[in-house]
């Protein structure tokens, strides 16, 4: 199965009441697991990584979690204003003789690509990873930016 | 289960604690998703906290209860306004009960990229040993 969203729904445009729905619809997701035990889980609802995409006046910032994954194996680049981050989690077989008890943490491929509501400065976007929280600050294009305009009073 | 080398990540939400003792401090408490395996000389457990800073993780041994606490701080700036928010953020809390086995002196963590991994080593006596049948 492949978890890709090409375009992000809801839209950016509409930004909080779609956003409540989001997170109630993720929180109805997990009443569903807990009283079903996941079977009416969809695949739809399956991204990975979650991010959280903040904004102030001069650049946005994109945040996730990936525990585990080195920066070296992320596969981060920008066009426009879509953002596209791919890469593979890897947890290492343990060598000789190992019993396991418990199992839950997953391992795998991932990619994912998400729309920005503007432009971009391409060529100063920065992304660092550190205690398995990747946090990308990417710069407004300056068309993109807002504008104050001052009222004169004649 | 075996796990295999390409294949695509399976999602999992973060799990949310269900209130066993009530939080003096409000905030969501999630449940880190953790591997434990053993081996003959040590358990080994391997927990998922990405955003845990050393500093805020504490790792306590009360009689057999193993408990692992991670405070995670808001990356957010203040001037910062949501665009979309996908994930929230906050304490990590997992209680084991471990068996007398432990050699609890000698527990070792590390965290690293997120990832917490513990030894728990077990003591020597309850270590199998081969004894070699020797022929007159």
């Amino acid at each position: 199965m492949i978890f890709r969203r090409v375009s992000n729904w809801p839209a950016f445009y509409w930004r909080t009441p779609f956003g409540d729905l989001e997170r109630l619809k993720r929180q109805m997701d997990l009443i569903n697991e807990g009283l079903l035990g996941g079977t009416l889980r969809e695949p739809s609802a399956g991204v990975f990584p979650l991010m959280n995409v903040t904004e102030d006046k001069d650049n946005y910032y994109v945040r996730a979690e990936l525990p585990g994954i080195k920066s070296e194996e992320l596969d981060i680049s920008v066009t426009g204003d879509t953002l596209s981050i791919a890469g593979e989690r890897k947890i290492s077989e343990e060598k000789g003789d190992v019993k396991y008890h418990r199992r839950e943490r997953e391992a795998g491929k991932f990619s994912r690509i998400l729309n920005l509501p503007s432009q971009i400065n391409t060529a100063k976007v920065d992304a660092k990873c550190a205690d398995g929280l990747l946090s990308i600050v990417m710069p407004k294009a300056e068309t993109a930016k807002q504008k104050q305009i001052v009222v004169k009073s004649s | 289960m075996t796990e295999t080398e390409g294949k695509t990540l399976q999602t999992k939400e973060k799990m949310t604690l269900g209130a066993a003792a009530e939080q003096t401090k409000p905030g969501i408490v999630f449940t880190p998703a953790v591997d434990i395996f053993e081996t003959e000389k040590e358990l080994t457990l391997l927990a998922d906290m990405p955003g845990v800073k050393s500093d805020n993780l504490t790792i306590g041994l009360n009689k057999n209860v193993l408990t692992m606490t991670g405070e995670v701080e808001a990356p957010e700036d203040e001037n910062e306004t949501d665009v979309i928010r996908e994930y929230e953020t906050g304490k990590y809390f997992r209680e084991f009960t471990l068996s007398n086995e432990i050699d609890q002196t000698r527990i070792d963590a590390v965290l690293k990229d997120g990832v917490l991994r513990l030894t728990l080593p077990k003591v020597e006596e309850v270590t199998p040993r081969k004894i070699a049948v020797k022929t007159a």
